[in-house]
């Protein structure tokens, strides 16, 4: 038989719905084995002991990305979290930061998913495509490596300084998506397409100082985009500075 | 009210590919319980098959070798034509797919890479790394947002409209809200899943409750073969979170408690990469013969990956991995991989033609929750990605032909009488006083487990139909905390476990009946397969009384005669 350990969780339930409702701790005692996930302990205690607990999950494998939150002050996803790895009994458990909260660890998605349509999140070409594949080297497609593994689970946009005080700032996510598509050897998307990300809510808001790639469950660094980014804006605008140069002359 | 011309139930792979073949000629409407790369689709890991040739050992593969090896995987029950349509269109969808920016591994030339993959005859697989389903459902869903696809997302179909064989629509709650509205369209096309959590012991998603399949079937479409569920051979014990068949693919060994990979004593020439059906009971069997390891959550068998070397597992297989790490403190470069088989994936479904059409005017479906069949007894690896995205198209295809010159929308009525009836059963599980869904669930997942798993038999079976009738007895008086309909998950769970409740009364029904071993589905007291009673579709029907009445349709044989299969 395997022991079970007793943990206390403490959980911030809020419902946005309920008029007058203010966050509050709730408090769940539970015998835990070792190897249990913080996913798998919410699980049980919305069917075995509060029903009305809400909270989003799917995979249980992290590869979703549903289930994001502060777990004792740490962003990450719950189905990777195992209980055990704490070295206390208490576990806290926070709705995602920089979201509204809808009910209990439930946050509105919205401003994450709207940044994300916002940056073109898709391949453009103009070529015609050729009748198999479009080719790439395998070094090429190791650049967009890091990129494609993002799951949009929104840790890192919980995680960030900048949009705690600039709600309009496009976020880590977004700027990943971005990269991975400037980047990629088949993309064609014209250089202006990064002028509507070329300002301080854009590319140049990020304050490098990586809370992001702490948060990343995949390694995912956004800060390396960020960078990526802007230096592709500036060797855009020589270019095109050096090419009027060159009609002018 | 909201009306569409055509709505998709369903944010996966198959859903998506229909919304993007839609949307530029129809009003479309996309509904998803999850924001949709949340869907299942993403967890598929291994690869997509199709004979693009491009690996060195497979220079004279061919598409209609991928249809031999396909219906012969299938165990003779897959429907000819329909695999010839698949293998063939496979190889347009991966270029298709390729070039609307999907991020394929490559050979150094180039070209998409390929791996082996079980049961099939040339290294045929297209993948990137191990996150193949990522990849091809970011990019789809990266599609759907390109071509401005209206999406519902987080929205439950609660009901499915089916009145004197024409389908009106669904009925389905805003999660976000709680408000339940009627969707009245001219075609609904469920992509909705597979039934994985059925069982207790799934590598599915916990959104992969089958309740599309289900509430089909309750509204009157038929369902076809249901008995065949696939049990993936490797699964990491306790989690049972998939590990890949591209860890076989890549030379991954399976090894018992003697030291021996066994696999040598069942299958000699196709060793770990023979089919899944096959590997699943030469593992089964192993642990039932004390051949198994002891771990406190259960037996298991070694998955080896130490021989090819850290550099391989981390560039080939990184999120098996990081799985392993993350979930049972296993590094694979250095430790081999706990593993048991367990339920993987649902042959069955849905009971549609090679058009996604099923026998109800105006209801479609496709993917995992239908059955064309194109995986017919036991899927091959590789095929579910490729059957996700082929018949997402080939849907879409039939659904603007069948549409073609308009049409006026179905009448409205049937909606609403629906959407009270809907009213009625939320007001009546937040009647208090009432039981928890999840004690039924957790019951149900463990009698499948138990008596309709990998080796069955008439006894154990009828024990399970008669628990489940116990527990459909039970569900009557489930009920839920709260009486809020927004964010609830537990008012879902319980919509969901009465369509679970179908689901697994027509898989026990199924295996009852068939007096026979073929592919997946093994009787330990009907060892062999007979094509003179048993090869053909078992298809199951709502009856009046709500019990299933079944039925038998034929196979579609072509240019494959049934041989004895043998790898």
């Amino acid at each position: 038989m395997i022991k079970a350990n007793s943990y206390t969780f403490k959980i911030l339930r809020y419902d946005a719905k309920e008029p007058g409702s203010r966050p509050r701790f709730a408090t769940y005692r539970i015998k835990v084995i070792p190897g249990l996930t913080v996913l798998a302990v919410l699980i049980r205690i919305r069917d075995e002991i509060d029903g009305t607990l809400s909270f989003r999950c799917s995979c249980r494998s992290a590869v979703c990305g549903s289930c994001a939150m502060v777990i004792n002050g740490k962003i990450d996803l719950a189905c990777r979290t195992q209980v055990a790895i704490f070295d206390t009994d208490t576990i806290i458990l926070e709705p995602l930061p920089n979201f509204e909260v809808i009910r209990d660890l439930v946050v509105d998605m919205t401003p994450f998913w709207q940044m994300y349509e916002k940056v073109q999140p898709y391949l453009i070409r103009h070529s015609p495509n050729p009748e198999k594949e479009i080719p790439q080297s395998e070094e090429e497609r190791r650049r967009i490596d890091q990129y494609v593994n993002c799951i949009l689970c929104a840790c890192c946009y919980g995680a960030c300084p900048v949009l705690a005080r600039d709600p309009n700032y496009m976020g880590p996510a977004a700027a990943a998506k971005l990269e991975r598509f400037v980047l990629d050897s088949r993309d064609e998307r014209p250089a202006d397409v990064l002028e509507s990300v070329n300002d301080e809510h854009g590319v140049w808001g990020c304050d490098t100082v990586f809370r992001c790639i702490d948060a990343c469950p995949k390694d995912v660094r956004p800060t390396d985009a960020f960078v990526g980014l802007r230096q592709e804006i500036v060797k855009k605008r020589f270019q095109k500075m050096l090419g009027k140069a060159k009609d002018e002359a | 009210m909201l009306n569409h011309d055509i709505l998709i139930v369903g944010g996966g792979l198959t859903g998506l590919r229909a919304a993007v073949g839609l949307c530029d000629r129809f009003n479309v409407g996309l509904i998803s319980k999850v924001y949709p790369t949340r869907s299942h689709s993403i967890a598929a890991q291994g690869g997509i098959n199709a004979a693009l040739t491009n690996n060195p050992d497979s220079r004279d593969d061919s598409w209609e070798k991928h249809t031999f090896d396909t219906i012969k995987g299938s165990d003779y029950l897959a429907d000819q034509d329909a695999v010839e349509i698949m293998c063939k269109e496979a190889i347009k969808i991966v270029y298709e797919m390729e070039h609307w920016g999907c991020p394929f591994s490559r050979f150094p030339d180039g070209t998409i890479a390929q791996r082996p993959f079980g049961g099939a005859g040339y290294p045929r697989t297209c993948y990137s790394s191990d996150i193949t389903g990522h990849v091809l459902l970011n990019t789809l869903y990266e599609r759907a947002i390109a071509k401005g696809v209206k999406i519902y997302p987080e929205w439950f179909v609660t009901s499915l409209c089916i009145e004197e064989g024409q389908c009106h629509g669904v009925v389905a709650l805003d999660i976000r809200t709680g408000e339940l509205i009627p969707v009245r369209a001219k075609a609904t096309f469920f992509g909705t899943g597979g039934y994985g959590r059925v069982y207790q012991h799934s590598t599915n998603a916990l959104i992969n409750t089958g309740s599309g399949i289900g509430m089909a079937y309750a509204a009157g479409a038929p369902l076809k073969d249901m008995e065949f569920v696939q049990f993936h051979p490797t699964c990491l014990i306790g989690t049972s979170i998939l590990m890949t068949e591209a860890c076989r693919g890549e030379g991954g060994y399976l090894f018992n408690n003697q030291g021996e990979r066994f696999m040598q004593r069942y299958v000699p020439t196709a060793m770990e990469l023979a089919p899944r059906d096959i590997v699943s009971r030469c593992i089964q069997t192993e642990i039932n013969e004390g051949r198994g390891f002891d771990h406190p959550l259960g037996k298991y068998i070694q998955l080896d990956l130490r021989h090819l070397g850290a550099k391989k597992i981390i560039e080939r297989l990184p999120g098996i991995r990081n799985i392993s790490i993350d979930f049972i403190g296993i590094d694979p470069i250095i430790e081999p991989i706990p593993i048991m088989p367990c339920q993987h994936y649902s042959m069955g479904g849905i009971d549609v033609d090679k058009r996604c059409a099923s026998d109800i005017h105006g209801f479609y479906a496709g993917g995992e929750c239908s059955c064309v069949s194109v995986h017919g007894g036991n899927r091959l690896g590789g095929n579910s990605l490729l059957d996700t995205i082929v018949f997402g198209k080939l849907a879409a295809q039939a659904i603007a032909e069948d549409l073609e010159g308009g049409g006026a929308l179905p009448d409205e009525k049937p909606l609403l009488k629906l959407k009270d009836e809907v009213e009625q059963k939320l007001g009546r599980l937040a009647t208090p006083g009432r039981g928890k869904a999840y004690r039924i669930q957790a019951e149900l997942g463990a009698v499948l487990d138990e008596k309709v798993g990998i080796f069955r038999t008439r006894k154990e079976m009828e024990q399970a139909l008669q628990k489940i009738a116990g527990l459909k007895e039970e569900y009557r008086n489930v009920g839920v905390s709260s009486a809020a309909r927004y964010m609830n998950f537990e008012l879902i769970n319980a919509l969901e476990l009465e369509y679970m409740l179908e689901v697994a009364h027509t898989i026990t029904l199924g295996a009852l009946l068939r007096e026979e071993s073929r592919g997946a589905h093994f009787r330990t007291d009907f060892k062999t397969r007979n094509d003179r009673d048993w090869l053909k579709h078992t298809i199951a029907k709502i009856g009046p009384d709500g019990e299933p009445v079944i039925s038998f349709k034929d196979v579609t044989i072509t240019r494959y005669q049934p041989m004895e299969r043998k790898y």
